[in-house]
């Protein structure tokens, strides 16, 4: 059985987000990457499959992007999977989701995959479109925003999220993909026995001109933030300070204090 | 300008982010027609054409299918636009669609924009202006996002029907689990989001909670990590909330956790990052570390 897990190296959302030199994505100066979350459940999930599975399964990860992306890789290599396809562009950034699934669907399609996971979406760019379009390219089977995986004897049973709680169950044939919900288990942590392992996996790197068959069928003009919509007070500087203030607020304007 | 709104049933009804499409369809100024798998026992307030399957033989959520009919609606009526709303159901069908017909698909539309749309990036913190490159394209619109419009009438009915094979079988819906808290008589909400840090600080949150005569919310990463039961978690797949006040500690303010409480009366943001989207609907924003802020303010409020 073969197994692909799909990731993407994004930015700490924690960081302040400022305009390329074009204005149309963030400048990668002063950014910390790191795995995108919701891959990091798509890597669980396929490494705990990968390893009820046994022997006969191989678990391959593949990440689009510039030489950094190979660190994403690496914790996936460090939390189980057993070889990587570094698909290697240093402008994967500027490209549609359409162009990514294209470059995806052209690296999986005569590799025989019974199953592919990826997360349900990017944090950065959160289209939730390069899954399912993958899966469509591949004329497979495919289900969206799971937080539920079971997997007996080529049937996947998976739980997909809805809104207010509740759940649709669906059952499917491999070969198929899943995009995997943030809650779906619980990533596990690298140990460093495990890191040192994946020193050792492969890395295949392949140029993104041996993959992309597809133009871009959208286009970013315009990367900045959103309109202030004001009237909100800011309470900075000392904490005692804020205290005070955020007390005399609260009896001014809630009934919550008397 | 002409649009196909795809609505949406679940349950056996009609949901009402469906008039949501109309409120975007406005905006546009375009012309409608709209498509549904559901029910010819519930069908929508619009005088429009409505192409509709029905949900008994097609199923709710049957991708394969569903497809087919949106393709065939395209065929009859050669939409500008494809319009889903962001939901479990948009995102899941719209990339179908739009792989279907190589064209562009633009998700969680929030707004026009000169000559395209806007849409959220970055967890929400920065926006994108997009603009379709071929001549139609596929939109998901983020829910809440548009008005509500009710165009009123009777639809035209179109009946469609699909079949062939099915690569998913939908077995059936698993109901929310049951709630041990209900977070919407609180008065006072106390949330604890990723911020917080690590489990063993929630009691810190829980203390505020206490001290202020209210209950303990969560947002949904630490729901996740199962720092806090799923039945403090407010948002889209948690509760929705409206207390007099609402407290966010750590929340850094991901749409699915502000649809959950924006009703508020008044929002208390407590956030290191002064940028962090809970900002923009926080009546007071505390830019200040959860774990030095909030055992102080306690501490104050018990004196």
């Amino acid at each position: 059985m073969k197994l692909l897990v799909c990731i993407k190296q994004v930015p700490d959302m924690e960081s302040r987000f400022k305009p390329d030199a074009a204005g149309v994505w963030f400048a990668e100066t002063d950014l910390a990457f790191r795995m995108n979350e919701y891959d990091e459940y798509a890597v669980e999930q396929a490494v705990q499959l990968r390893e009820k599975l046994g022997d006969g399964c191989e678990l391959t990860v593949l990440s689009i992007g510039p030489d950094r992306v190979v660190e994403a890789i690496k914790k996936a290599l460090a939390m189980g999977c057993d070889n990587a396809a570094h698909i290697q562009d240093p402008a994967a950034s500027g490209k549609d989701p359409w162009q990514i699934a294209s470059i995806i669907a052209a690296y999986a399609k005569d590799k025989g995959f019974d199953l592919i996971f990826t997360g349900m979406q990017s944090q950065d760019r959160g289209s939730a479109q390069v899954g399912v379009t993958v899966a469509e390219l591949l004329g497979i089977a495919s289900t969206s925003t799971i937080v539920g995986f079971d997997y007996d004897n080529g049937t996947i049973t998976a739980k997909r999220e809805l809104e207010g709680g509740i759940k649709g169950v669906v059952k499917m044939k491999t070969p198929a993909l899943v995009t995997c919900q943030l809650g779906l288990n619980i990533p596990r942590y690298p140990t460093l026995p495990n890191i040192m392992k994946a020193k050792k996996k492969e890395i295949a790197a392949i140029p993104v001109a041996d993959l992309l068959n597809a133009d871009s069928l959208a286009t970013t003009t315009s990367f900045h933030p959103p309109a202030k919509k004001g009237g909100g007070i800011v309470l900075e500087g000392d904490v005692a300070d804020q205290v005070d203030k955020l007390i005399a607020i609260l009896k001014d304007k809630t009934a919550v204090l008397r | 300008m002409k649009t196909l709104l795809i609505g949406e049933y679940r349950e056996g009804k009609l949901l009402d982010s469906t008039y949501e499409l109309f409120g975007f369809a406005g905006q546009l100024g375009a012309e409608t027609a709209l498509l549904l798998v559901g029910s010819e026992t519930q069908l929508p307030a619009y005088g429009g054409t409505l192409y509709l399957a029905d949900a008994a033989a097609c199923g709710e959520y049957n991708p394969d299918l569903h497809k087919k009919l949106v393709l065939e609606a395209v065929q009859k009526e050669n939409p500008d636009y494809i319009v889903f709303v962001h939901s479990s159901y948009g995102w899941d069908l719209a990339p179908r669609v739009a792989a279907a017909l190589k064209i562009a698909q633009v998700s969680e539309v929030v707004a026009l924009a000169d000559g395209g749309f806007e849409v959220g990036c970055c967890n929400a913190k920065m926006r994108r202006t997009v603009k379709p490159a071929s001549a139609r394209a596929v939109v998901t619109i983020q829910a809440g996002a548009f008005p509500v419009l009710q165009p009123g009438g009777s639809p035209a009915v179109q009946k469609l029907t699909s079949d062939g094979g099915a690569a998913l079988e939908f077995v059936g819906y698993e109901a929310a689990e049951k709630k041990d808290v209900d977070l919407a008589k609180a008065e006072v909400i106390v949330s604890a989001g990723r911020g917080v840090g690590k489990k063993d600080n929630i009691p810190v949150i829980a203390a505020l909670a206490a001290a202020l005569g209210g209950e303990l919310g969560a947002s949904r990463p630490v729901v996740d990590a199962e720092w806090v039961s799923h039945s403090h978690q407010v948002g889209t797949t948690g509760q929705t909330v409206s207390p007099k006040l609402y407290v966010a500690c750590g929340i850094s303010g991901a749409i699915q956790h502000l649809a959950g409480m924006k009703k508020s009366d008044f929002i208390i943001a407590i956030n290191k990052d002064k940028d962090a989207p809970i900002g923009e609907i926080a009546d007071v924003l505390v830019v200040a570390d959860v774990m030095q802020f909030v055992p102080a303010l306690t501490a104050k409020l018990a004196r």
